[in-house]
């Protein structure tokens, strides 16, 4: 499943995008993202999977684009920490 | 030499004419819904106040989401580059300029000499501009200073969750059911906007000297919330809104 | 406030084919939602009564007189229920139920029951939020989006402009379609730009009907954006509120060159019947695990 969480408003549009089919619940997002914007549980939209999965907080999910600002500088972008921690490469932004 | 700047914004029309370096006359009027007759009768009410006719002026630049519309403009420059030329003009050792209009909210990162270096938009959601917080005086039924001033006296911070003005209205209704006090509330309604301009500007890099231009900068509750949030102080201009005008002028003259 | 607009009315409804006590496993879903409560009793995965009424200020509270209600009349008793699953904003608030699972699985599993497992896309419009979900054959969910942070696509954003032209809001959609001409749409995305536009195409001499057609087809538009977002698939199928606005429907499938899929079911139950599928296929999963 491709769990999009973010919104589009006038300015943009700005999602997170998890497949849930290659995260395997390690975490290793979590760690990286300076900001307690990932964390992991019990998948809420597939009852059905056993493992954890990745998603994005309820906090965070009405503002990511200011929530991530400070990982997209607008010069000099350097790779975005839970991108680069995703071994599987689960995690996709939008923007 | 005498030149002119007019910054044609979404909600208001503002000409700055210079002569030497020196504004010598200015202007603000309503956009409404003629921008072209906005345009004409700020450059003429500036004009009158510095006692010139239209053909003393040697050179009118335009800049603003307007800056098409005055049929006697000479050039037109981005807002960006209008506002770190006046910013800079007041103070110069300003590294970061923040400018907060009607519809739009700008953090512009210039160098030593002046020179833009960086800069991030936020436009076309109310939720980041000066928008936002006339939409919550309204909904508290306060006006834009009394609101600012409320602001203040705020005896503690409440978070508001709502991240678009029209759900955020939403919430202020809650807020007020809830028998929120009014400084606290105007409060709320100035750190959630200043919380959404400080990540833009963290995103250009805050170095001091902070600027803060645009009308929302006469708003002494944003101002309070602002300072509080980057843990700089601001360094404000007297007449904040003109900046975008007067630098267009000095663009003008160079 | 928003009720209004959704122009439904309380109901509940028991199936005259079904012997609830002949059955062998009876589960229960309960949607809350910000405005209206849904609760649904199925047995062995065929709808057997439901209740669907306004949300009082109590979710607990309305979730319980939601199924008290579906129950009215039936002989049936909460006890008899093997299993519940909560669904919808209030779904940790849904006393009996012993699970609570997202209105994206939900919906996803329930309109796939509503409308057959050839639907692959479905479009929740409600009062405050905007689902897009993209699901497979069985129900299962391959991509979704939520958005509920702008008000931009929802019926709030409806309600702003039906305040500020005096229309009332269930005249909306008809009136949209009385123009000759279809207007651009607004332009701007953000509900306060789009007021401010509206008043001057108003204030320029432009009739109701053609700025109201100019923002109908403006919410059609966004909305199809976020359909591409999670891919864009038939079976086409629209629920909420907004399904009931033709202004903006028409508008949408015209642009997405797609008939949206017609059913006789209350499109409001999706979520409700979604938990109480949910609820069967994990009752059967224990006892498999026993």
């Amino acid at each position: 499943m491709i769990a999009n969480y973010g919104y589009k408003d006038g300015s943009g549009e700005y999602f997170i995008s998890i497949d849930t089919d290659k995260c395997d619940g390690c975490g290793d997002c979590v760690g990286a993202c300076p900001y307690g914007v990932l964390i992991t549980g019990e998948d809420p939209n597939d009852p059905f999977r056993e493992e954890p999965v990745a998603m994005v907080s309820e906090d965070h999910r009405k503002k990511i684009k200011y929530s991530c600002a400070p990982c997209k500088p607008v010069s000099d972008r350097p790779p975005l920490p839970c991108v680069a921690a995703c071994g599987s490469g689960a995690i996709e932004h939008s923007w | 030499m005498i030149t002119a700047g007019i910054d044609c914004g979404a909600k208001t029309v503002k000409v700055v004419v210079i002569k030497d370096g020196q504004v010598v006359g200015k202007s603000l009027v309503p956009a409404g819904i003629d921008a072209k007759g906005a345009a004409e009768k700020a450059f003429d009410e500036a004009l009158a106040q510095a006692g010139l006719s239209r053909k003393d002026v040697a050179k009118v630049v335009s800049t603003g989401t307007g800056r098409k519309e005055p049929t006697f403009r000479d050039e037109e420059v981005t807002e960006v580059t209008a506002d770190a030329r006046g910013a800079v003009f007041l103070f110069p050792q300003a590294r970061t300029v923040i400018d907060v209009g009607a519809e739009e909210g700008r953090a512009i990162r210039v160098d030593a000499a002046g020179k833009v270096v960086d800069f991030a938009v936020n436009e076309k959601c109310a939720a980041g501009a000066g928008a936002f917080v006339e939409a919550m005086a309204r909904a508290l039924e306060v006006d834009l200073e009394e609101m600012g001033k409320l602001s203040l006296q705020a005896k503690q911070a409440v978070p508001m969750n709502a991240q678009c003005a029209v759900f955020a209205e939403s919430e202020l209704v809650s807020l007020v059911h809830a028998k929120t006090p009014k400084p606290d509330m105007a409060r709320a309604i100035h750190d959630a906007i200043a919380d959404r301009i400080v990540s833009m500007v963290r995103r250009v890099g805050a170095e001091p000297e902070v600027v803060l231009i645009g009308g929302v900068a006469k708003n002494v509750g944003f101002v309070d919330s602002l300072s509080r949030d980057l843990e700089t102080e601001v360094k404000l201009p007297d007449d904040p809104e003109m900046v975008g005008a007067l630098g267009a002028a000095l663009i003008a003259a160079e | 406030m928003t009720e209004e607009f959704w122009r439904w009315t309380e109901s509940r409804w028991t199936s005259p084919d079904i012997d609830w006590k002949s059955g062998d496993i009876i589960t229960a879903g309960c949607d809350v939602g910000s405005v209206s409560t849904q609760a649904v009793v199925m047995v062995d995965g065929q709808l057997y009564c439901y209740a669907n009424m306004r949300t009082g200020s109590d979710s607990p509270d309305s979730a319980m007189r939601a199924i008290n209600w579906a129950l009215e009349g039936t002989g049936m008793t909460l006890d008899d229920i093997q299993y519940s699953v909560g669904t919808g904003y209030g779904r940790v608030n849904v006393p009996f139920a012993q699970r609570a699972i997202t209105e994206i699985a939900c919906h996803a599993r329930g309109a796939n029951f509503i409308y057959g497992s050839t639907v692959r896309t479905v479009l929740d419009m409600g009062g405050q939020d905007c689902k897009a979900i993209h699901c497979d054959e069985r129900g299962k969910v391959v991509s979704f989006l939520m958005n509920d942070k702008c008000a931009a696509g929802t019926g709030r954003g409806m309600e702003v402009f039906a305040d500020l032209l005096n229309v009332p809001i269930t005249q909306i959609g008809e009136l949209s379609l009385q123009v000759d001409e279809e207007p651009e749409p607004v332009s701007s995305t953000c509900v306060v730009f789009a007021k401010s536009e509206a008043s001057a195409l108003l204030r320029s001499g432009w009739p109701k009907e053609k700025v109201i057609a100019a923002y109908c087809s403006a919410m059609a538009h966004r909305v199809v954006t976020l359909l591409e977002r999670i891919g864009m698939e038939e079976d086409f199928a629209i629920t909420g509120g907004i399904a009931k606005n033709i202004g903006v429907v028409s508008r949408l499938e015209k642009e997405l060159g797609v008939k949206a899929l017609q059913t006789d079911y209350d499109t409001q139950l999706a979520g409700a019947i979604g938990a109480a599928l949910f609820a069967k296929a994990l009752v059967e999963k224990q006892r498999k695990g026993k």
